[in-house]
């Protein structure tokens, strides 16, 4: 029997299983339609508050967020570190209780310190979303990645996926190496040694560190953005160099599958970790990346709405009865 | 009206619906004949069927196609938030210029008249119809709000405490019947 979705929050992809992420992605083809109409609105959380809290700068994810909430109908406020009481030396324990007088039904947080959004889930009423935390996740990255790939391939299982660039700061590797990973696809992590975490292999995936031999055979092949301002100098000596050795262009592409895709996180470096042509060539789906992005956030934000789930809970309660 | 308390009772079988659907097209040719953009809409997931085959009656009597769309109503149920067992939601479906048209919502049952509110609503934020008209199957009473249907294909007087299910995808396993409706369920009985 279908139950509902049982989780009160989306902090990390380690807490869905295979019928959960289905949901998730089931849920947001309906929610794609509803983006494509010319009244891209539906009444389903009125009356609901959504908050933004991005203690990190992003554009796309909080947009995303905030168009998924307000086509939702919900009440959507973005709240940003930078001249919030964040910056006047609030903790985020304070933030937390504060926000919380405030009667949301929905958080979204971004921040630096891994596991920040456990912590706020811990001491809130509300639904929190992980939109981004430290170098641990970013769930709700993984599941629009992953409904791109079910929408060109059908499906999630038995797909090489390749993930190239900067994985020691890359929560986005993470996160889609867990969800790729639970459906049985093999996942390749590429890059220099200076990039690639020591242990990784744990996550259960395979390491390269050369990338003709890591696009080999693959389906998905997953670009991570290299951040200029971080790793310039003692990880990566220039950029010229990375490019030389990383970056992927559409003469890779014959190693790859004939019906391989190119992902990107976004927002890309064109000429550092991709090549401009191939970015926007038929074998790109960024675009449609971005796209999914704004449906699976409406879907997650869908399947939390809390009175539903007490509702559920109500239900599976009386029909055990 | 005919009352029916049965568990399992048959209202209508499959010759009956097959009967029904027939006389509810005629109908609908009577009284669309001035219209040039006529669209049938059925509403998920019961209506659906039931549309496309009113369609196909539609064609066999006037030699006009009729377009056909359906709707997913979930988003729109007023206890959308709060009260759905199953929250799955569908695509809706709808491949014509809603705007200026003029078009019959169809729906297996029309119980409490809350599913054709929110199929409303849904169609509006397609466009703005020039009219809409209800056409149902079954009407089983019992309306909380004031919703009345232009085509009625059969009224049954059916308690509360049941659900009026329907199968109408044109097969021999085709049927109508009553059912013990469990609180779990969505009010209105078939439709999640």
């Amino acid at each position: 029997m279908s139950a509902g979705f049982r989780h009160n929050h989306l902090l990390s992809i380690a807490d869905l299983d295979r019928d959960d992420v289905n949901q998730i992605l089931d849920a947001a083809e309906s929610f794609i339609e509803v983006s494509r109409r010319s009244v891209r609105k539906v009444p389903t959380l009125r009356g609901k508050t959504l908050i933004n809290m991005f203690f990190e700068a992003s554009t796309r994810t909080r947009t995303s967020f905030e168009l998924a909430g307000k086509r939702l109908s919900a009440d959507v406020v973005n709240v940003s570190s930078s001249g919030s009481s964040v910056s006047k030396g609030e903790s985020l324990l304070d933030t937390c209780k504060t926000l919380e007088a405030m009667r949301p039904d929905l958080v979204v947080i971004r921040h630096a310190a891994s596991g920040a959004p456990a912590f706020v889930a811990k001491h809130i009423g509300c639904s929190v979303i992980n939109g981004g935390d430290g170098a641990h996740e970013h769930p709700t990255q993984a599941l629009l990645d992953a409904f791109a790939i079910r929408k060109a391939f059908g499906t999630l299982s038995g797909l090489k996926v390749v993930i190239v660039g900067d994985i020691t700061h890359s929560r986005v590797a993470r996160s889609n190496a867990a969800l790729l990973g639970r459906f049985g696809s093999e996942v390749r992590f590429c890059g220099p040694r200076t990039l690639m975490p020591t242990g990784v292999e744990m996550l259960g995936v395979k390491v390269y560190h050369d990338l003709r031999e890591a696009l080999t055979g693959v389906d998905v092949i997953m670009l991570l953005r290299i951040q200029k301002e971080r790793l310039e100098g003692p990880l990566v000596p220039s950029m010229r160099e990375y490019s030389r050795c990383y970056g992927v262009s559409q003469k890779h592409m014959a190693l790859a599958n004939p019906r391989a895709i190119v992902m990107h996180p976004g927002p890309m470096n064109r000429g550092v970790e991709i090549h401009t042509a191939l970015a926007d060539s038929e074998r790109s789906v960024i675009l449609d990346q971005v796209e999914a992005g704004v449906a699976v956030r409406m879907a997650v934000l869908y399947l939390l709405s809390k009175e539903l789930r007490a509702q559920t809970a109500t239900q599976a309660a009386s029909d055990a009865g | 009206m005919a009352l029916v308390d049965a568990p399992g009772q048959i209202v209508l079988d499959a010759d009956a619906i097959g009967r029904t659907i027939r006389r509810v097209a005629s109908e609908i040719v009577e009284r669309t004949r001035a219209t040039a953009k006529l669209a049938l809409v059925g509403i998920e997931q019961g209506g659906t069927p039931i549309a496309r085959r009113l369609a196909d009656e539609i064609t066999k009597v006037e030699g006009r196609s009729v377009p056909v769309g359906s709707l997913d109503i979930t988003l729109y149920r007023d206890d959308a938030a709060s009260a759905l067992p199953d929250p799955k939601v569908g695509p809706s479906r709808i491949d014509f210029v809603v705007e200026g048209a003029d078009i019959v919502l169809v729906d297996d049952v029309l119980h409490t008249g809350r599913t054709v509110r929110a199929a409303i609503d849904c169609l509006f934020d397609y466009g703005r119809p020039r009219r809409i008209w209800l056409a149902v199957l079954c009407d089983r009473g019992g309306r909380q709000l004031p919703v009345a249907a232009d085509f009625i294909g059969k009224r049954v007087e059916v308690p509360e405490g049941y659900a009026l299910d329907v199968v109408a995808e044109g097969g021999a396993a085709d049927r109508a019947f009553l059912r013990v409706w469990r609180p779990s369920e969505a009010p209105g009985g078939a439709r999640p």
